[in-house]
Parts: structure tokens; sequence; C-alpha cells
């Protein structure tokens, strides 16, 4: 795909790059993602959806814990998906408004990925970035320590966690966190290394600046490109590991919800015939997911410099 | 060689060591215990039933016991919840069923994934491509607890064609529904590894050379372009082969095939500690065994790497 007519795309790039002069290596990859058909689509879905996630909640006719007994369990009669009884997409099982739940489980969903995602961001890239620039016995120890704990089987050892400390959110987040930040931290490290011998990290060390300055200065700010692709492509990774656990009954507890729980409660009742509970919250998984996807291909074809 | 699986090896030991520290720590630090139920038992029966399993001594104690028999006897223990059993005749049972749809998992995952990334690469922006691309990101998306309950619909209540769940000794139909939903997601993946890794080698010098021989397009593919391409697909075996594993807890209690992930999960709920240290270090012990075996045969195979 991406070198379908290197010959036209090369000439253009050097075209513009004899009428432009100087350009940041940001505007560059800007300039490439929006040229990005499928990545830009990403970004419009994804951005719908964090609006739905924030602010649907304004348009729903009933609270999302509302329950509405003459619908409990006669929702395949009358609790369909309609405009006029203010079920936007339907009731579930127990009556409850499925609109306003699928809005507050696409925001818990959402969260589990991007605090994910943030963990990632913060501890991988730190601890990767630290390994890497110190190197030696330092970077053998730590990132060996990485390679335990990839080693563990997490999702075994966050169902025990959950079994033993209770259902949370934040007992869910701590799980998240534990795993999320180890690939980032190898791919910080591997970073790292190529950029701890360029000319301007040895100006600075040359004149005297301190390694955790030129840690945070210098090394980090060369990883964001990077760190920004696998960090976008991890949040649906998140989510996904999030709806696992919720499906097992682990995750997120009633009232609240999360898309996952909500697919799960949707495929017990799929012979029902009220495939609405299982459409919905899966129409906005899916779109969540794929928009994710998009983005992060995009931004990977724009950032990463192996690809060029 | 040698030296670099000895490496290796030195590296699993403590990581395994590391493993059994961690759920032994997780579990005696859990409130409750496996012999709290509703009606509280008498002090002296509690006691007795401490004694019997070793939960009065110290905490290092129980742990070093622990280790010293899984080590020396391959001894589990006894299962907390079911009196009658050791934990042995548990992973006993369990074991051979996950690893025979996760085999075959694996199996259907590799052919068809591969077969799918190289049709695409091949055939390169053509409707197969799209297609393929389209089916790999969707499966990817989709989670198997979704996929096999609609699996179910169409094939056992609508169609009647497959028994909707059990084992049965592991006869063909019901093994068939259990491997699709838990190879999906992998075989998506293997395909979308194996597309741009065959790209990447299809656009290299020597196959122009092979081609420019005069070689037919087939030989070119198969004998030149595929060993080269599924390099990247034999690294992510490992952590495949590992998901495959996790994933079966999802299948185990979908269609109730009784493979250790539901054992996993029950035992969970009861608290019944001495089955879960045992399949949580199994699953541990295979995790890093599998990426062991993957990675001496990357470094085998690939001249380029140094190990």
């Amino acid at each position: 795909m991406k070198l379908a007519e290197p010959d036209a795309k090369m000439l253009e790039e050097v075209g513009q790059l004899a009428e432009v002069r100087g350009r940041s290596l940001w505007a560059d990859a800007r300039a490439r993602f929006f040229r990005n058909k499928a990545a830009l689509a990403g970004l419009v879905v994804l951005i719908l959806i964090f609006i739905f996630a924030m602010f649907g909640g304004l348009i729903a006719q009933y609270e999302r814990d509302f329950v509405d007994f003459s619908l409990m369990g006669a929702n395949a009669y009358r609790g369909g998906p309609s405009i006029e009884t203010g079920h936007y997409f339907g009731v579930d099982i127990d009556g409850r408004d499925l609109y306003a739940r699928t809005v507050q489980g696409t925001r818990i969903s959402l969260l589990v990925g991007v605090v994910g995602a943030l963990v990632a961001v913060l501890v991988g890239t730190l601890y990767g970035a630290t390994a890497g620039y110190v190197g030696g016995r330092v970077d053998n120890i730590m990132m060996r320590t990485v390679d335990v704990l990839m080693s563990i089987p997490f999702m075994f050892v966050l169902i025990l966690m959950l079994v033993i400390f209770g259902r949370s959110i934040l007992m869910l987040f701590i799980g998240i966190g534990l795993i999320s930040w180890l690939d980032m931290a190898r791919i910080a490290r591997g970073q790292t290394l190529t950029i701890k011998n360029k000319e301007f990290v040895e100006a600075a060390v040359a004149t005297g600046v301190k390694p955790l300055t030129i840690i945070l200065r210098h090394v980090v700010p060369n990883l964001l490109g990077i760190v920004i692709v696998y960090a976008t492509l991890l949040v649906p990774q998140m989510i996904i590991f999030e709806s696992f656990i919720s499906y097992l009954g682990l995750g997120v507890q009633e009232p609240n919800t999360s898309l996952g729980a909500l697919m799960s409660l949707g495929t017990k009742q799929m012979n029902n015939g009220t495939l609405w509970m299982l459409f919905y919250p899966l129409f906005f998984f899916l779109i969540t997911l794929f928009a994710f996807f998009f983005v992060g291909d995009g931004l990977r074809d724009a950032l990463d410099p192996k690809d060029r | 060689m040698l030296a670099y699986i000895v490496r290796r090896l030195a590296v699993a030991i403590p990581t395994i060591l590391i493993l059994v520290v961690i759920s032994f720590v997780l579990m005696y630090a859990a409130p409750g215990g496996p012999f709290n139920s509703e009606r509280p038992v008498p002090p002296e029966v509690m006691a007795n039933l401490e004694a019997k399993y070793g939960l009065d001594q110290p905490m290092w104690r129980q742990m070093v016991t622990y280790v010293w028999d899984v080590v020396t006897r391959f001894d589990f223990g006894p299962s907390f919840q079911y009196t009658d059993r050791t934990v042995n005749d548990v992973i006993a049972q369990g074991f051979p069923v996950t690893l025979t749809y996760g085999l075959w998992s694996a199996i259907v995952a590799m052919v068809v994934g591969v077969s799918l990334g190289v049709a695409a690469a091949v055939r390169q922006n053509s409707v197969l491509d799209y297609l393929a691309v389209g089916i790999t990101i969707g499966a990817q998306a989709l989670p198997n607890f979704v996929m096999a309950p609609i699996l179910v619909l169409i094939f056992t209540l609508w169609l009647g064609w497959l028994p909707g769940g059990g084992w049965n000794g592991g006869q063909w139909e019901y093994i068939i529904m259990p491997v699709i939903a838990l190879s999906t997601s992998y075989m998506a993946s293997i395909a979308r590894i194996t597309r741009s890794s065959m790209l990447e080698v299809l656009n290299s010098n020597f196959i122009r050379t092979a081609q420019a021989k005069g070689l037919p397009m087939r030989r070119v593919i198969f004998k030149h372009a595929l060993k080269p391409a599924l390099l990247p697909v034999l690294s992510y075996l490992g952590p495949a082969m590992v998901g495959m594993i996790t994933g079966s807890v999802v299948v185990d209690i979908i269609f109730s095939t009784g493979g250790i992930g539901q054992f996993f999960v029950n035992s969970a709920f009861n608290r019944d500690y001495a089955v879960i240290m045992g399949i949580t270090l199994l699953v541990g012990v295979l995790t890093i065994t599998f990426n062991l075996l993957v990675d001496i045969l990357y470094a085998w195979i690939d001249p380029k790497i140094r190990y």
C-alpha cells in the first residue's frame, strides 16, 4: 500500500521540501497523518465516541439504575428500541434503560483503556529510558526484571487478586497498570539505545548535564513519537482485556457497567430475541476498537521512523 | 548455542520462584480461608483441619514445604475443596483437555493465518487483500466470549449441526467450536504479521533475482519468500500459545469443556488455594517453556541473531 507509487510520492515530497523550507518532525508527521483517510476517519469516529461517552447521558430519558418494573422480564415484547418510549436502545432484562447504560459502559471502557495507556506511557517510558540510558549492569537487572514479569500469567494472577481483595474498579486499574507498561519499557529501551549515541546527548554530557536531566530533557522527548504510537495501540488491548475480566464477572460491578459487562449480559439473553442487548454495546465496542486501530496505524505510518 | 540455552534456563528458574512467592503471598493475605463457611466450624475442628493441611505453620514454612514437595515429588498437595482429590488429579483431568483444543487451535491459527497472510500479500491491493485485512481487523476486535455464543446460536440452536458444549472424550464435534472461538483472534494476528513481513520480503532483491531467473511465481513464493517471511510469525508463536492457554478460561466456561480454565475460576471463587497455586504454577512453567523454545528455535533458524 505504502509503496504503490514511490516515485510520485517521493517527487512530491522533494518538491515540497524545496518550496517550504524547514518543517519540524511534528508538522511533517501531522501532514502525513492527515493525508491518511482511514486514520482521519478513525480520529473523527473517536471524537464522536468521546462526545457520546461524555455528554450522551444528557439526552437519556432515564437514569441508568432506574428499574422499570413493568418491563422487567417483558423486555422481549415491550422493551425494544424506540424513540417514543425514550428507551432509544431498548431496555435490558431487568427493565433498565440500555441507552443510559451503554453511555456509561463506553465511558468506563474508555477510562480503562486510557488509564492503561497512561500508566504505560509514564512508567514504561521512564523505566525503559533509564535502563537504556544508564546501561551496563543496571540495564541488565532492569530488563531481566521485565522479562521475569512478562513470563507471569497475569490473567491468572489478576483473577486471583480480584477474588482475594474484592472486585473494584481500583483493583482492576491496579491490575491493568501492572501489565501494561512492560512492552512499553522494552520499546522505549530499544529506542533509547540509539538516541544515547547521538551528538546532542554527547553535547549534553560534555556540558555537564546530570543524567536524570538528560533522560527527561533529551531522551524522553525523542521517544515521544514511538511512545504515542504504541500507547494508541495499547488502548484497544486494554479495553479487550477489561471486557474479558468483566465477562468472568470480576470486572466493573453493578450498578456500574462496562461495554464488556453489557455484551456479556447481551450474549446470555441472545436466545430470548432481545438482540439489541448485544447489538448496541457490541457496536460501540467494535467501532471504538476499530477507531483506535486505524488511528494507531495512521500514527505509526506518520511517526515511526522504521517504516519510512 | 548451549551457553545461550543455559543462560535462558538460569533466568527461568528464578522466574518460577518469583511466581510461587507472588501467588503465595497473595493467597496468604486473603481474608477468609477455605474452611470459612456460613456455619462456623468449632475451633477444635478448625485447628484439626488447619493442622491436616499445614495451614497452622508460619508462612515461610508452608511455602518451603510446598516448593519442596513440588520439586522433589511433583506433588501439588491435596485440594481443599474436593476432599477426595489431590491437585494432581485435578490437573490430570483438566490439562489434557486444554492441551488438546489448545494445540488444535494453534495449528488452525497457524495454517489459516499464514495462508491468508501470504495470499493477501501476493495479491496486494486486490479484493482478496482488502477482504483478508477486513477479516483480520474484525477478528481481532471481536472478543471470543461474544463470538462463542453466536457460534452456539447458529450451529447448535438454528442448524443443529454441533453440540453446544461438553467434551465427551474429545470427539471431533465437541472440539470444533472451542477451537474456532479460541483460534480466531490469533489467526488474525498471524495473518497480519505474515502479510506485512511477506510484503517486505517480496520487495527484496533476492526475490527480484529469483523472478528474473524466470522461476514460476509459485516456486518463488514457497521456496524463497516463505521461510524468511515466517520468522516474525515464529516469534509471535510464544505469546500466542500462552494466550491460548489463558483464553481457555472463557472457552471452558462457555462450552463446559472441563479444561483447567474452568477449574481455575471455580477454585478462585471457592478459595481452593492448592488448586489455584497448582494451575498458576503450571501455566507459568508452560509460559516460560514456550517462550524459551521459541527463542531457541528463532536463534537456531535465523543466522542474523547473535546470542
